[in-house]
């Protein structure tokens, strides 16, 4: 398994690298009850409410699990639009 | 004495919950403190084949909790090691057979008459899992390296915090340190930081664990073997004593890093 992955990835992708980062995902939704999915509509519908008060760019708004120690965060990065531009639009 | 109450854990089924159970059982129990050990996989006991004392049950804990024996009835002195014994579980009984609270009712029966307590959990997250933990003073959960082995730790490991046990402190069995070496298996930092848990142990792979097994002689009563001495070391941090962790040859620098970072075992 490791081999033909390593020459689907390449060489330096050793299996326990793949190993820790599957876990980080998999145990961040065990650990809040939370899927992909969900978190993906979390983040839409929150990019729609705040987008009602202040112009941010979609594209740029970072919505993430973090880890510290035991506990999960939910971190949310929104850069703002300058305000200068919104007015010239 | 006051025994203190140990759960082995992990969730996961095959990882080495009872090999651990038996073997720090039979390193304390050497270095002589009183020891009962009480195998709470009803429907699968093993911990008696594993402690080669399986032609002496009589009575089990289902027979204990149930008033058909008296507790001592029930408790198994193992001939080579007179400060071990074993609370067998019933084979033909299912987990349903105990709770939570007769668990802690039996434990706090036996506290005065010990020094410890080692409970071997069955794997899953049911009723056995929590009448296993109900009446843990520490509870240790191992885990292998493993993907599947990790993650369910993790799930144990968060169970554990919810019955309010926690923090667990975690076994990693079976290390292969050639295999971290290469690159193809989870070393001991990764797990830890994926787990965020204290370690207390590390097991490297160790053939002589299966011939020790086979025998039923616990391999932590074997002088030469790299898993009987962590197994003895893991028994001396459980018992409060700051030792530092087996050099596992490429894994030296950051043991000996992780050997400061734990805190001295018991309370």
């Amino acid at each position: 398994m490791s081999g033909f992955l390593e020459r689907v990835f390449g060489r330096d992708r050793k299996s326990a690298n793949q190993a820790k980062e599957r876990l980080k995902l998999v145990l961040i939704h065990d650990r809040t009850d939370m899927s992909p999915g969900t978190l993906s509509s979390l983040k839409d519908e929150l990019i729609q409410v705040i987008s009602r008060y202040v112009e941010i760019d979609p594209e740029a708004v970072r919505i993430e699990m973090e880890q510290e120690g035991r506990e999960q965060r939910l971190v949310a990065d929104i850069p703002l639009r300058p305000a200068v531009r919104r007015r010239a639009r | 004495m006051a025994a203190k109450v140990v759960t082995v854990t992990s969730g996961k089924g095959g990882v080495g919950k009872t090999t651990a159970t038996a073997n720090l059982a039979a390193a304390l129990a050497a270095d002589g403190d009183k020891v009962v050990c009480v195998d709470t996989d009803i429907g699968l006991r093993n911990l008696d084949v594993v402690l080669g004392l399986e032609n002496r049950i009589v009575y089990d804990l289902v027979d204990v909790i149930e008033g058909r024996c008296r507790l001592r009835q029930a408790m198994i002195r193992d001939k080579r090691l007179p400060e071990l014994h074993l609370i067998p579980a019933a084979q033909t009984r299912d987990k349903s057979a105990v709770s939570p609270s007769d668990m802690v009712r039996l434990c706090d029966e036996l506290r005065s008459e010990c020094d410890w307590i080692l409970i071997d959990s069955p794997a899953g997250i049911e009723r056995g899992f929590r009448n296993a933990v109900a009446p843990a003073d520490v509870v240790i959960v191992i885990t292998n390296p493993e993907v599947s082995a990790v993650r369910d730790a993790d799930r144990i490991i968060g169970l554990v915090e919810a019955e309010e046990k926690g923090p667990a402190r975690l076994v990693i069995n079976r290390l292969r340190p050639e295999m971290v070496k290469r690159g193809d298996m989870l070393g001991i930092d990764d797990i830890l930081e994926l787990l965020a848990v204290d370690l207390i142990g590390v097991i490297p792979e160790d053939e002589n664990v299966v011939t020790s097994t086979n025998r039923g002689m616990p391999i932590s009563l074997d002088g030469k073997t790299k898993a009987g001495q962590a197994f003895r070391n893991i028994a001396r941090r459980l018992k409060g004593e700051e030792v530092p962790f087996l050099n596992l040859e490429e894994q030296g620098g950051f043991l000996g890093r992780l050997a400061r970072m734990i805190r001295p075992g018991g309370d």
